[in-house]
């Protein structure tokens, strides 16, 4: 990929960032930051692909260690949000 | 797997990120939110293992692996108790930090060319991650109170940590220049010191804001780490969660009345504090639960100020019990919600949502404020630093300048404590010694019942 493709990819992306959380209310600050923290878990995409094609003892238990670490980080963030976010619903309010 | 196929794949997950992020910022939309983006993130993992040029080594070891993080992940997040959760998503952030700088170690460690731009985000991804992930560590210990929530501050601390800068800046063009390995673990050396070295500093009530901060790094290791990786996914992904949370940390700094700024470099400006010169032990006044029960049975309206310690006592459906008995006897009853009551901001509703306390009696500071002077009692729950004057009276304390729910408006004020020691920002409260003020020492779970047994009674 060239360089400035990828720069456009990322100044868009800065972007969008900015624009879908501009307007979101205190309450759900904590969620948010939660489910923000569960999608960086993605980099276990990137953790499998360098596993994948991993052929030392070193780079792959890295890579091993990387996978753990980013699925505890993938999974266990977005089970944690749902849990906060199931308590959101449900009452009599207006939420 | 057609690379075009695998391309699109990316894309999808891509939108569904953003829509997950879009989501997650309105309470009718947020769970299902959370819950595509949870689908995109399945649908990327498994698209890696039929990815064009996959090599298909390692895969046993790979399932394993990701078998292992499950098993840790989800009881973690299951069984986390909702007043830990703050602390449990640091952890997950760090992790996740430390999982970015692995991949970019990794990749540089793998025989092939090295380019010079691939090597700077390289080093980007080693340090900031390195970063995320000791600094994460460090907010986890001061969250779960393993460690002082006071900041902390040591003679020439400053130094070391412009010291620890400068050698990580400068590792980090050794490593440029020589496209070493030793260089690039004492890189990674150097930043997880300077995490540490970053957060000590920052005091208890500062602490949601650094791991909001440490969130966005994280995105942007992630993005770095996509360069690295050739991977339009991670660079999409990682700057969405990047610049999302950066717009995030601000916005929490600005509900907390805190200047990012002075959060950030508090490493570099913190002077040692002169601790509690007025330790002495002063008089307060202080009642039983029948006291309290006949101020509460002949007020008109009540305002109840939950904090942390309510969540800790797991008070919240003593607390619910009481309102509604308060409010039977028609007695106008609130619940007056600091935006940062709790650890971080919107935690406190989460915990009172959790008890089915009624969404209406939820009132927010700005609206609950004005209605003070009209309050009859103000019952404070285990709560310190959210109605302490300290905030808009003493200027250079670590609270100094947060707004704070005005309850020395009210007739009076209660206070349920287990003791007279200071909140988590550390601070001694001068309402406690206040004329109007009664204290109910005690847990609150126990001080509520027994409250709620006397007013039965009366």
């Amino acid at each position: 990929m060239s360089s400035i493709v990828i720069l456009t990819i990322f100044v868009l992306s800065v972007f969008i960032g900015f624009e879908v959380v501009s307007k979101v209310s205190t309450t759900l600050h904590t969620p948010l930051m939660s489910g923000a923290n569960a999608i960086h878990g993605i980099i276990l995409f990137g953790a499998i692909m360098v596993a994948d094609k991993s052929t030392t003892t070193l780079t792959t238990s890295l890579s091993i260690a990387a996978i753990v670490l980013a699925t505890v980080n993938m999974v266990g963030g977005f089970v944690v949000t749902d849990r906060m976010l199931e308590m959101f619903k449900g009452k009599g309010g207006k939420k | 797997m057609n690379s075009n196929l695998y391309a699109l794949i990316g894309l999808v997950v891509a939108v569904c990120f953003i829509m997950a992020l879009k989501g997650l910022s309105a309470p009718k939309s947020a769970r299902r939110g959370n819950l595509i983006g949870a689908f995109g993130a399945t649908v990327a993992t498994l698209s890696v293992f039929f990815a064009p040029g996959a090599q298909h080594h390692n895969t046993l070891a790979i399932i394993i692996a990701v078998a292992f993080g499950v098993i840790v992940g989800v009881p973690a997040a299951r069984k986390v108790q909702m007043t830990q959760m703050p602390q449990l998503v640091a952890l997950f952030n760090g992790v996740g930090g430390g999982a970015a700088a692995l991949v970019s170690i990794v990749e540089y460690l793998s025989p092939h060319e090295k380019n010079t731009a691939a090597t700077i985000a390289t080093v980007f991804t080693v340090v900031v991650g390195s970063i995320s992930f000791s600094g994460s560590v460090i907010t986890f210990l001061k969250l779960q109170e393993i460690m002082t929530t006071r900041p902390v501050v040591f003679p020439g601390g400053r130094f070391v940590i412009a010291a620890t800068l400068i050698g990580t800046l400068g590792t980090a063009v050794w490593v440029v220049h020589s496209g070493g390995n030793t260089p690039l673990l004492i890189l990674g050396l150097l930043s997880l010191l300077f995490g540490v070295l970053f957060v000590l500093p920052v005091g208890g009530a500062d602490v949601p804001i650094v791991i909001s901060l440490l969130n966005a790094f994280t995105g942007l290791t992630v993005a770095a780490g996509g360069y690295v990786l050739n991977s339009t996914l991670l660079i999409v992904a990682g700057t969405l969660v990047g610049a999302s949370g950066t717009i995030l940390t601000r916005l929490m700094a600005a509900a907390m009345g805190r200047s990012l700024f002075g959060t950030l470099f508090g490493a570099f400006t913190a002077k040692p504090q002169d601790v509690a010169a007025a330790g002495e032990a002063r008089p307060v006044k202080s009642g039983s639960p029948d006291d309290v029960a006949i101020l509460l049975n002949y007020a008109q309206r009540v305002v109840i100020v939950p904090g942390f310690g309510l969540a800790v006592a797991q008070a919240q459906h003593t607390v619910r019990e009481l309102a509604d008995l308060l409010t039977a006897k028609g007695i106008d009853v609130a619940y007056g919600i600091h935006p940062v009551a709790g650890r971080m901001p919107g935690h406190m509703n989460v915990l009172l949502a959790e008890a089915n306390v009624p969404y209406e009696q939820l009132v927010e500071m700005e609206e609950v404020n004005p209605t003070f002077p009209q309050t009859d009692v103000v019952l404070v729950v285990g709560a310190n630093d959210v109605v302490n004057p300290a905030a808009k009276t003493t200027p250079g304390c670590p609270i100094y300048g947060m707004p704070i729910l005005d309850v020395s408006q009210a007739g009076n004020v209660i206070f349920l404590k287990r003791s007279m020691r200071p909140g988590f920002a550390g601070i001694e409260n001068e309402l406690l010694y206040d004329a109007k003020t009664t204290l109910l020492f005690g847990d609150a779970k126990e001080s509520l019942t027994k409250v709620v047994n006397s007013l039965k009674a009366l």
